[in-house]
């Protein structure tokens, strides 16, 4: 199979300009007409579910969840990145476009990447006209803060609750769409297949998950924006509910899966606390403006206070590590994610974790000395010039408050401690995927017809993705550019008419959808989804996480044989097919997991390089750091389904070229 | 962190096989329950030895586990999240509970939120009054004045932001005895009363919003003040106040 | 188009029960002014002051005023607590309101119809006596004037009129040969002109007096009546501020001294109410 990624010629500025200006288009008396299925709606499903239906095509739209609003995009915290230089500190769209390419170790698309800057601005004028409720200063204009990998601050927030203000804006544009009934929502239903007709996807079976019915669903064409997979490691900052059941199902019907092994850990998270843990929280990035990263510089002192037998506060300066800072004196502890997560482990590793958990590993996020800092600043700006230390420590504190006083409250929900007198501990916990289903520069994957969008493509962030680009590309995808793609591909369908649901596709789908239910259920096994899951996620977490060897990536692969067979000899799902049954939900998706975890492991292995959230131990300098190796890697690997087998499935390379940017070596120091 | 210790604790759970089947209090016991748990973490916990026991698992809406998603409820020991406040029942934490203790779990209430299964109830009536007027009339074309061109002031934003933080997960409904709805319809007309976006539809938002809450069947506001305490978010009374004024104002333009 | 509903909508309801209600909280005012003079008034002044509530056609407006409020007050609470209940038919097996919600505020209903009770039997006892009751007496001064003890009537325009002179009716008057009879309860007629010669007051002093002093009900009535100004004070505690929350009217600096306002006015008024009936049992000679 040949890739071809569609990228337009022209100057790099110009490409998506030209390119937009020749796409066809459909009449406006033609789009109803058409229908279009949207699976997924957080950032990119709803802002594209919204778009479309405004453009006037039938939209059908689809959630797992009891409503729309409440997709896992709701849950970023920090920000929205957007060149618009309002802080004048040099921003421009050229380095946004360069700090993401770079960002992501130079293992993205240089097409897609400009496309998400220029629309930046955009995004954030949309929002703002949509009524999302952004930080402003008292000159009543917005507020921008800095984000890891960035020298300006072109970040956007609505204080740690960006994801949910800017969900909520898209949500309220689809809501508008459904209230004028441009838009038909289902709620609580998950797509378990997708329907091919003559190659062209067509529809989606579907199940509603109250009744449990399977549902057939026809469209022209169909768009999947159902988020990431980081659930594969069982332990993640996802939802529980969030899957790649949507993403793989296409993979099946012939969607190639792009660079699986791309899975961003994010550096501060609340570390494992227990075995019955199901769920990992994220600390926004936004914190690493005000907090410094430590350990203790002497191993016996980290055990002193894993054994609770010394408080962090009582260490001395000189006897903290602060190990970015130290390594990275340039950005400190602003360096993307990748680099900040592997220097926690490395510390953690090498006997300094701080954490009382079985594996140790935990590290400090520390706001004493900005707690000094801001509080000087504070007693300054009200004109105390020879402030107290009392003084100073509360008005910092006050500062802290205002700034991120969520995140700690929520701190101190979790763990009981109180982050304004104690530092918070942190730990690398699994974030974001940069794979996902391939598409070429339309957004559209190897399926015509089926467009995927947002986290549940690869294209935008490469082999890691800085803070605050997840909305971004969400909104993208979803506002600025299927609306465009789609209604290009959609021209040549105005003359298709109704599909029918009774063609002998849909049957087989729903055919295959129902004997895997009814496999499940009459299965009868002995151990729960849950158990199988979370053996799942051991495995990917130690061999397919944070450190990769050549050797752990076969054992995984070995095991993950292995537990596939186990898990559909021994799964114990209870309930019936026609009713509500969650556990039959997770079965489902746990299938899928197990399949992609096994891809990831492989892709894994074939990438002989370190580079973004991908680090081989293999490639590493003297320092620890990524070799990256971009004379043989600097590819997209996309992996195309060749049966139930996955070890069987084969590799296609989309070369990437740099013609705007200069490859370098990725430096933070 | 205040070390974590196991507690054995007794549970009485609403079950409830569907919408039309009539529901009762189940009792459960479990042990070894770790205080450094979540309540839902708990409930895993609890499935997974049903599941062991070929006993039906029980359903309840969870998703985000962070506290942003809205998705999980229950009404645990006659409150809505439980006892804490300022948080949902994902956050909620064993560490609240003492060994020994017996704790009712139960469904939010409300004839406007059906239960569907156990402790799963449907909040749609919250998406049909939001697609009734919550929102404001821009395509989304990107073609808009720029971000920058409309200062608001600091204050405002900050209460359109506060008001906005509503996850509409449903408490304020479940606490109020009235189950009434008026603060989670009062924050969405705040959010937009205050910034001048919304301003030009303000008079049909608010009274298609209201008269959409009212043909759901939620009760009425009788300012008890509960939902505020029990609010997640910490949603202000006076978002409620302000949507008076608005329907107010509406009804007599 | 929207349409707004400013009777049916659930919002509307409010700003009624809000307008009513503080409307009501003025008529209490005025009301217990009115009362105080039982303790710091004479007979003459309390009943000069029932005449005025009765006669005026101002004060009559603000009357009629007054019993459509109760009553819309009333109804549209009914309305308003049915539809409540209908909102959850089925109830919590375990709820704990007393952690985020006080008494007064999650049973309005109950004390409201309890206050309706009160007004009922309140109007009985003493509104009704003074509008229909044909045996209403009127007010009469006892002076001694040479070791004699004499009943006078008391006239509007500042007159005395010997008891012993009037007859209670015409007839009554044409059979005894007395002057004057009173015709209407309150008007004194001169019996051979059939012309009126003047007017008494009502002694609704006498009755009030009587009512809280009786030897066999005067002690159960005087609880009765305290328990009844309790209800009402927790009615106020949370209506009073609620009202101003209908109608919209909160912001950071005035609710806090509405509230404050609000409370004072819920303890202070019912406890004056209260104290009068007391007053009268225990103190009053």
């Amino acid at each position: 199979m040949k890739l071809d990624s569609k990228i337009p010629e022209g100057h790099i500025s110009q490409k998506w300009t030209d390119y937009k200006d020749h796409l066809k288009l459909v009449a406006p008396n033609n789009r109803p007409k058409i229908d279009i299925i949207v699976v997924g709606t957080g950032l990119a499903g709803a802002s594209a579910a919204a778009s479309l239906g405004e453009m006037g095509y039938n939209v059908k739209a689809f959630c797992f969840q009891d409503s729309p609003r409440r997709a896992h995009s709701i849950a970023a915290q920090g920000g929205i990145n957007a060149a618009k230089n309002y802080q004048n500190d040099g921003d421009s769209i050229f380095r946004l476009f360069y700090d993401t390419i770079k960002g992501g170790d130079y293992r993205a698309r240089e097409a897609n990447v400009h496309r998400l800057a220029e629309v930046s601005g955009n995004i954030i004028d949309q929002c703002v006209a949509q009524g999302v409720p952004f930080a402003r200063d008292y000159g009543g204009l917005l507020d921008n803060r800095s984000f890891g990998g960035t020298q300006v601050q072109r970040t956007f927030y609505a204080a740690g609750q960006t994801g949910q203000q800017l969900l909520l804006g898209a949500y309220s544009a689809l809501s508008r769409q459904i209230g004028l009934g441009r838009v038909k929502m289902f709620n609580r239903h998950e797509m378990l297949d997708l329907v091919k007709v003559d190659g062209k996807a067509r529809g989606i079976i579907a199940r509603n998950l109250v009744t449990g019915e399977l549902e057939r669903h026809s469209a022209h064409a169909v768009v999947i924006a159902s988020g990431g997979y980081g659930n594969v490691y069982f332990l993640s900052t996802n939802a529980m509910g969030s899957n790649v059941t949507a993403g793989w199902k296409i993979h099946k019907q012939g969607a190639l899966f792009a660079n699986p092994c791309f899975v961003q850990i994010h550096p501060t998270c609340i570390p494992v606390h227990g075995t019955n843990q199901a769920k990992l929280t994220l600390m926004s990035e936004s914190l690493r403006n005000s907090g410094r990263i430590w350990v203790p510089k002497k191993k016996e002192d980290a055990e002193a206070i894993r054994a609770g037998k010394l408080k962090p506060t009582q260490l001395a300066e000189e006897d903290r590590d602060y190990f970015l800072e130290r390594r990275y004196p340039a950005f400190g502890n602003l360096v993307p994610r990748d680099v900040a997560s592997r220097a926690a482990k490395e510390r953690c590793d090498a006997g300094h974790g701080i954490e009382a958990n079985d594996t140790n590993e935990g590290v400090y996020l520390d706001f004493s000395t900005e707690i000094q800092n801001k509080g000087k600043q504070a007693a300054y700006a009200q004109g105390n010039h020879n402030p107290s230390a009392e003084e100073v420590t509360k008005l910092g504190k006050a500062w802290l408050e205002e700034k991120y006083g969520n995140l700690f409250t929520m701190y101190q929900k979790i763990t009981d401690e109180n982050p304004y007198e104690t530092p918070m501990k942190i730990y690398p916990a699994v974030h974001y995927t940069m794979g996902g289903v391939w598409v070429d520069y339309n957004l559209q994957s190897t399926i015509p017809g089926c467009f995927v969008a947002g986290e549940a493509n690869f294209s935008d962030h490469g082999a890691n993705r800085l803070g605050a680009s997840a909305l971004m590309q969400g909104l993208a995808d979803g506002y600025f550019v299927l609306p465009y793609t789609v209604s290009n591909y959609l021209a040549d369908e105005i003359r298709t008419g109704k599909i029918s649901t009774d063609l002998p596709e849909f049957s087989e789908a729903e055919n295959r959808v129902k004997d895997s239910i009814d496999k499940f259920l009459n299965n009868k096994g002995s151990k729960s989804v849950d158990h199988f899951h979370k053996r799942l996620g051991l495995i990917m977490w130690n061999k397919v996480g944070m450190g990769r060897n050549e050797a752990g990536l076969k054992e995984a692969i070995t095991e993950i044989t292995a537990l596939k067979e186990e898990f559909y000899r021994d799964v114990n799902v209870p309930g019936n097919a026609d009713e509500l049954n969650p556990q039959l939900e997770k079965a489902l998706r746990v299938a899928d997991f197990i399949d992609l975890g096994q891809l990831m492991a492989m892709d894994a292995l074939q990438r002989n390089e370190s580079c973004g959230g991908h680090f081989r131990e293999e490639y590493q300098d003297a320092e620890g750091e990524t070799l990256r190796d971009d004379e043989n890697f600097s590819f997209v690997g996309a992996w195309e389904y060749k049966g139930d087998d996955i070890t069987k499935e084969e590799l296609h390379k989309e070369e990437l070229k740099y013609e705007f940017i200069k490859i370098a070596a990725r430096n933070y120091k | 962190m205040s070390a974590a210790k196991n507690i054995n604790i007794t549970l009485k759970i609403w079950r409830q096989k569907n919408s039309k089947a009539k529901g009762n209090l189940e009792t459960y016991k479990l042990n070894d329950v770790s205080t450094a748990s979540s309540f839902l973490e708990m409930l895993d916990q609890l499935n997974e030895q049903l599941i062991n026991d070929k006993i039906e698992p029980i359903a309840f809406d969870h998703d985000c586990r962070e506290g942003i998603c809205g998705m999980c409820s229950l009404y645990i020991n006659g409150r809505a999240h439980g006892p804490d406040t300022g948080i949902t029942t994902c956050q909620l934490h064993m560490r609240m509970f003492k060994d020994g203790d017996t704790i009712f779990v139960e469904p939010w209430r409300s004839r406007a939120f059906p239960v569907i299964k156990d402790l799963v109830v449907d909040r749609s009536a919250f998406d049909r009054i939001q697609q009734a007027g919550g929102f404001v009339s821009v395509n989304t074309s990107g073609n808009t004045i720029d971000a920058n061109a409309t200062p608001i002031a600091k204050d405002d934003a900050d209460k359109a932001f506060m008001a906005a933080a509503c996850i509409g997960c449903g408490a304020c409904v479940a606490t109020c005895k009235n189950g009434s709805a008026m603060l989670f319809v009062g924050a969405k007309v705040s959010q937009y009363a205050l910034l001048p976006q919304g301003k030009v539809e303000a008079t049909n938002r608010v009274l298609n919003m209201v008269r959409q809450m009212d043909e759901e069947g939620f009760g009425n506001c009788t300012n008890t003040g509960a939902c505020e305490v029990e609010c997640p978010k910490g949603i202000s009374l006076e978002n409620i106040a302000r949507m008076n004024r608005e329907y107010l104002k509406a009804s007599v333009k | 188009m929207a349409k707004s509903a400013l009777l049916k909508s659930s919002i509307a309801k409010k700003y009624w029960m809000a307008l009513t209600g503080l409307f009501l909280c003025l008529f209490l005012a005025g009301h217990l002014a009115g009362n105080l003079q039982l303790i710091f008034g004479d007979a003459l002044q309390f009943n000069k002051y029932a005449l005025f509530m009765t006669s005026n056609p101002a004060v009559k407006l603000l009357s009629y005023v007054t019993y459509i409020s109760i009553l819309f007050h009333a109804v549209d609470g009914f309305m308003l607590t049915y539809q409540n209940v209908k909102a959850r038919p089925v109830g919590y097996a375990k709820s704990n309101p007393g952690a985020n919600s006080s008494f007064s505020s999650r049973n309005m209903a109950i004390l409201g119809t309890l206050i309706l009770v009160f007004i009922v039997t309140h109007m009985v006892n003493f509104w009704a006596k003074m509008h229909f009751d044909k045996n209403m007496p009127l007010q009469t001064i006892t002076v001694e004037a040479m070791g004699q003890k004499q009943d006078l009537y008391l006239t509007t325009n500042e007159g005395y009129l010997p008891v012993q002179q009037v007859a209670k009716s015409y007839d009554e008057a044409t059979k005894s040969g007395l002057q004057t009879y009173i015709e209407n309860r309150t008007e004194f007629y001169n019996t051979q002109a059939k012309v009126k010669v003047g007017e008494g007051y009502k002694d609704l002093h006498k009755i009030t007096v009587a009512f809280f002093k009786d030897a066999k009900y005067g002690l159960i009535a005087t609880i009765l009546y305290v328990i009844a100004m309790a209800v009402l004070a927790f009615h106020l505690l949370h209506g009073f501020q609620s009202a101003f929350q209908s109608l919209g009217l909160n912001n950071p600096n005035w609710t806090p001294k509405i509230k404050f306002f609000g409370t004072a006015f819920a303890i202070v008024v019912p406890l004056l109410f209260a104290i009068i009936p007391v007053y009268i049992h225990f103190f009053l000679k």
